[in-house]
């Protein structure tokens, strides 16, 4: 397909009607998070947008993020985001390899110097550059390079965004995010792991539609769909303000479907679409799946003290023990662990189920 | 009212209410009577507002059919059905999959994307000349 063509010839061009096009608006305005009356906008603005270059590095990755993004089946609306822009390098999508895979990473930079759309997912290794290459380059000089001629990066993942798992304790390989290297372009972070492929592709479309970044956050994520916390948007939410919670994972309250605040959600402290989005074509998400939220979106998000304790709410039991060991000092550790060491071996004796809370502190 | 103020916040066992159904019910009050004093014609998106288990359901039972029922095939299916209340459609966009990929309540007389677009009107025309000569 002709770079030269706007995105509303190539989609005519692929037999879609104008009915076709009016309704992919309207998906995309859900999509950007835009309000329904924005769609004519989106039209007028996509019918004369031409399709941009975008140029996609994997770095330190588990390929989750092109996953998540191509895990859909074509034609949805992310497939024809996606088609309609000109995907010049993706290594693990792209049928060339080697020295021709780099070739075309090279002409596509050279022919839209300064205007293409530099996609990375992955976090970039700092300690030594062999940790991580693509054809014998590290990753932080093809970082470097590829970044210099373009328009905007966009961090997808929470790798690239924020340094990720790889830079989770003891961050062997010094991992680092895209913004931690690269501070002269404008960087849209668009973090989970991995991102809801909407959300990826919402941001893509913001920049087809109005050819300028959306509105970040202090964290450099786009408001539209970073703007509000999985707790605030989530369905349980009632729950938790009437202060029913689940206290395992299949009591009465689980059951039931109460807040899943102290099996150690971190909706509270997380902000993503997840809650209204949804996965798997708005199926459902995490938490009405039953599980609490990890807080993938967040930096430092693997080492935020253990996906099941609660925010900030210690248990009972705790409580009592902190009391009992107060003029103990270190002591109070100690202390905790041996009282749930003594817990799990009482419950296993009567056959009582041991909850994520006694496993935790058990070690 | 009595009745679907029932429907709107009673769940089955197994669901949970979120108590979101019946302020979109209130939403979509207001728009009609916006409708009907001023013209001005509203979109509701579905997508972005908290759902539990089962409360789609719900509302579209609360909604409840009208007389008009249109499939739209562009771009994979759409399902434009308006509800016992005239002048209130409920829209769900699918892709070819059969997966939904857009869903509103518009308040108007008629949903535009039902009206034939002047560039396909425009298109058919070219291809009916053609056939023709």
């Amino acid at each position: 397909m002709s770079k030269d063509l706007t995105i509303g010839e190539a989609l005519r061009q692929r037999g879609v009607s104008r009915r076709g096009f009016l309704k992919f608006c309207a998906a995309t305005a859900s999509m950007m998070a835009l309000p329904p009356g924005m769609a004519p906008v989106i039209a007028a603005a996509l019918e004369k947008a031409r399709r941009p270059s975008v140029i996609w590095l994997s770095f330190q990755e588990c390929t989750g993020c092109t996953e998540s993004l191509t895990r859909s089946h074509s034609p949805t609306v992310e497939g024809l985001i996606f088609d309609t822009i000109s995907l010049d390098y993706h290594h693990t999508l792209q049928a060339a390899a080697g020295d021709a895979a780099e070739a075309a990473r090279v002409a596509a930079m050279e022919e839209n110097y300064g205007n293409y759309i530099l996609v990375v997912d992955g976090s970039i290794p700092t300690g030594n550059p062999g940790f991580s290459t693509i054809a014998g380059i590290s990753n932080l000089d093809m970082l470097r390079e590829t970044a210099a001629g373009a328009a905007a990066i966009v961090s997808v993942g929470t790798c690239a965004a924020y340094g990720g798992i790889p830079h989770a304790n003891p961050n062997p390989t010094g991992a680092a995010s895209v913004s931690d290297l690269v501070s002269d372009k404008p960087i849209i972070n668009v973090p989970g792991c991995p991102p809801i492929p909407v959300v990826i592709t919402g941001v893509l479309a913001h920049y087809l539609t109005f050819g300028t970044i959306p509105e970040l956050d202090d964290l450099g994520r786009p408001r539209a769909h970073y703007g509000q916390s999985i707790h605030d948007r989530c369905y349980r939410r009632p729950f938790y303000d009437k202060g029913l919670f689940a206290e395992t994972f299949d009591d009465e309250g689980a059951k039931k479907g109460w807040c899943l605040y102290k099996l150690g959600c971190k909706g509270p402290t997380t902000y993503n679409a997840c809650a209204t989005t949804k996965w798997n074509e708005g199926t459902s998400f995490p938490i009405e799946s039953g599980h609490p939220c990890l807080g993938c979106s967040e930096p430092d998000f693997w080492d935020g003290g253990g996906f099941y304790k609660a925010l900030s709410t210690p248990t009972a039991d705790i409580t009592r023990t902190a009391v009992y060991a107060v003029g103990a000092g270190a002591a109070a550790g100690i202390a905790l662990g041996a009282m749930n060491r003594t817990k799990q071996k009482r419950m296993a004796k009567e056959h009582e189920k041991v909850t994520i809370d006694d496993l935790e502190k058990g070690d | 009212m009595d009745e679907i103020a029932h429907t709107a916040t009673c769940a089955s066992p197994g669901e949970v209410v979120t108590g979101n159904v019946m302020p979109i019910l209130h939403q979509v009050r207001h728009a009609l009577h916006d409708l009907l004093e001023t013209g001005k014609s509203e979109v509701i998106d579905l997508r972005s507002i908290p759902m539990g288990p089962g409360e789609e359901g719900r509302l579209a039972e609360a909604l409840g059919k009208g007389e008009v029922e249109v499939r739209m095939s562009a771009l994979g299916p759409s399902e434009i059905i308006e509800t016992r209340y005239p002048g209130v459609w409920l829209v769900t966009h699918f892709n070819n999959d059969n997966e939904i990929i857009g869903k509103f309540i518009e308040i108007c007389a008629i949903p535009g994307l039902v009206m034939a677009q002047d560039e396909d009107i425009r298109a058919g025309l070219v291809q009916l000349n053609e056939q023709l000569t």
